[in-house]
């Protein structure tokens, strides 16, 4: 028997989750106040994942960079080679929310998406 | 000619937004968001990290994401907006109804607009007090959390290689990450209290991931460098947060970026003559959100300070029905404003005590309360395992055990106005806090 003690990140709440691990691997969560909380405790446990936001450079828009994201959470250890074929991309304006600026990344299987609207520049 | 409009909001951020939205929707369309930046949005348009609106939108999104779904409201909605504009003025009329606001544009005009009721929705701003105390030079590198996220996430710059941070703040801790992934080194994040004052999850996935060392109870007390910073002595406090001789340890770095809290924006309010308080340096506000002076309701940050948008938005939504409430009722002549001594009469007072520092809001008028009214309070330092428990005067209403709470994080509790008025109208309603009852 195995107890781990996380603090969820899914939401700013920050529960305080306990985990009790028995001998053949089955876990049980507690301290969670959302169905997340559960689902955050195994899967950092197991495999640790984080959506990762960052900016990449825009030229002709009203801004010099966007604001970006992975649509969906990326293993951990992969979070320095997302940001990594990041720093290669530029994009032109107009750029929209929800636009993929990169696809696969990383090899993750995982779009990257702007999150803002940058206008072109006038 | 001055430009008459029914509700004006002051500031376009998260909640003007929100307030402008629910305003609309409450069926009060002669609104005017009046937003200083060129865009509307507010911090929102920095924070690029992901996390808001798990409560508002049941999905998680970043920063300028949460800002959109609110702005193509506003713009589906038709609710009107002036962008690059400032309030540089706002008083009352000599009769007391009618709030004159004054805005300059940015080619310099002036436009003077007489409002039945006013949003104070203006945020608020870091504190830079953090510097102001700390002896030596003063060369470039030093700058607050969130000038360097502007610069770096809007800006695409970087404000330098080797950072130290002083306080644990939000923005503090999103920043040691984001420079960190940007390839600065953060050397550690100085807090001088002894615990952080951001949020838990922020120093996990901020601080944790990355290995970067918090220390509570240290400060910075030397900054070393003429042009610029070259490094920083920090040193261990003791308990009345006194540099402890014999502690300091020197860290060289090209960067201090300082993260010591936030402070509501209320010059404004301040000039209006709005009662403040001065344990937020926010409105005193009523259930209705309402200020001192009928007509002014204030919502967000500049009320008090927020963890999370999704809680200044549910607010600033309130602080706009409200208002549309009170457009309604003087088109109507309902409302006829109390005398001071009748307004009195039958208001509940909310008190903190036993370690609860203050509650939004702080007065309660049981005939506008709904059936069910959202207090929210900070407590003044980390509790474990013990109940906040609230009275009636002195009959017990609520009793709810919390694992932990601390400074950085806001509280909350729902009153239901039964439970209140259960044995009439009591003066004042207690939060406190009190060991666990088993």
């Amino acid at each position: 028997m195995e107890h781990k003690e996380l603090i969820c990140i899914n939401c700013p709440m920050g529960c305080m989750l306990s985990v009790d691990i028995d001998d053949n691997g089955e876990m049980k969560v507690s301290g969670n106040n959302c169905p997340r909380g559960d689902v955050y405790a195994r899967k950092e446990l197991t495999n640790p994942t984080r959506i990762v936001t960052s900016i990449v450079n825009v030229t002709e828009g009203e801004l010099p960079v966007v604001s970006v994201k992975t649509k969906e959470d990326i293993p951990k250890d992969k979070i320095d080679e997302v940001i990594a074929a990041l720093k290669g991309v530029t994009v032109e304006a107009p750029v929209l929310i929800g636009e993929v600026v990169l696809d696969d990344v990383a090899g993750t299987g995982v779009d990257v998406i702007a999150t803002k609207n940058v206008n072109r520049k006038h | 000619m001055n430009k008459h409009v029914s509700i004006l909001i002051i500031g376009g951020g998260p909640a003007g937004l929100a307030a402008g939205v629910a305003a609309h929707k409450a069926g009060v369309h002669d609104i005017l968001i009046v937003e200083r930046d060129i865009r509307l949005g507010g911090i929102l348009n920095q924070c690029i990290h992901n996390g808001f609106g798990l409560h508002t939108f049941k999905e998680e999104l970043t920063g300028p994401e949460y800002a959109d779904r609110y702005i193509k409201q506003v713009e589906e909605l038709k609710v009107p907006y002036r962008l690059a504009t400032i309030v540089t003025d706002l008083k009352l009329s000599d009769d007391g109804h009618t709030k004159i606001v004054t805005t300059m544009d940015e080619e310099g005009g002036l436009t003077v607009y007489e409002a039945d009721a006013v949003v104070l929705a203006m945020g608020c701003r870091e504190r830079a007090r953090g510097a102001l105390n700390i002896p030596g030079e003063r060369p470039a590198g030093i700058y607050t959390a969130g000038t360097a996220q502007y610069f770096v996430n809007l800006e695409g710059r970087m404000p330098g290689r080797e950072v130290v941070i002083l306080g644990s703040g939000d923005i503090g801790l999103i920043m040691a990450r984001r420079m960190t992934l940007e390839g600065a080194s953060v050397k550690l994040v100085a807090e001088l209290q002894p615990y952080s004052g951001g949020l838990k999850r922020n120093i996990v996935q901020c601080l944790d991931d990355y290995g970067i060392p918090l220390m509570l109870s240290h400060t910075v007390v030397k900054i070393h460098g003429e042009k610029r910073l070259t490094g920083v002595t920090i040193a261990e406090v003791d308990d009345h947060l006194s540099p402890i001789p014999g502690t300091e340890q020197y860290y060289d770095c090209d960067t201090l970026l300082l993260s010591c809290g936030l402070l509501p924006e209320n010059e404004l309010s301040g000039q209006l003559g709005v009662t403040l308080s001065p344990v937020t340096s926010g409105a005193v506000v009523n259930e209705s959100l309402e200020t001192s002076i009928p007509g002014v309701f204030s919502c967000g940050n500049v009320l008090h300070v927020h963890d999370l948008v999704d809680y200044v938005s549910e607010e600033a939504s309130a602080a706009g029905n409200h208002a549309a409430e009170y457009i309604k009722e003087i088109s109507e002549g309902v409302n006829v404003p109390d005398s001071d001594d009748k307004a009195a009469e039958g208001r509940v007072i909310v008190v903190t005590d036993g370690g609860v520092r203050y509650s939004v809001p702080s007065i309660l008028r049981p005939d506008h309360m709904a059936d069910l009214t959202t207090i929210r309070f900070r407590v003044g330092a980390v509790f474990k395992d013990v109940d906040v428990v609230t009275y009636a005067d002195d009959r017990e209403v609520m009793r709810i055990h919390k694992r932990v709470m601390a400074p950085g994080e806001m509280e909350q509790t729902v009153l239901r106005k039964t439970d209140l008025l259960k044995e009439g109208t009591p003066s004042t309603y207690r939060i406190t806090i009190e060991n666990k009852q088993s």
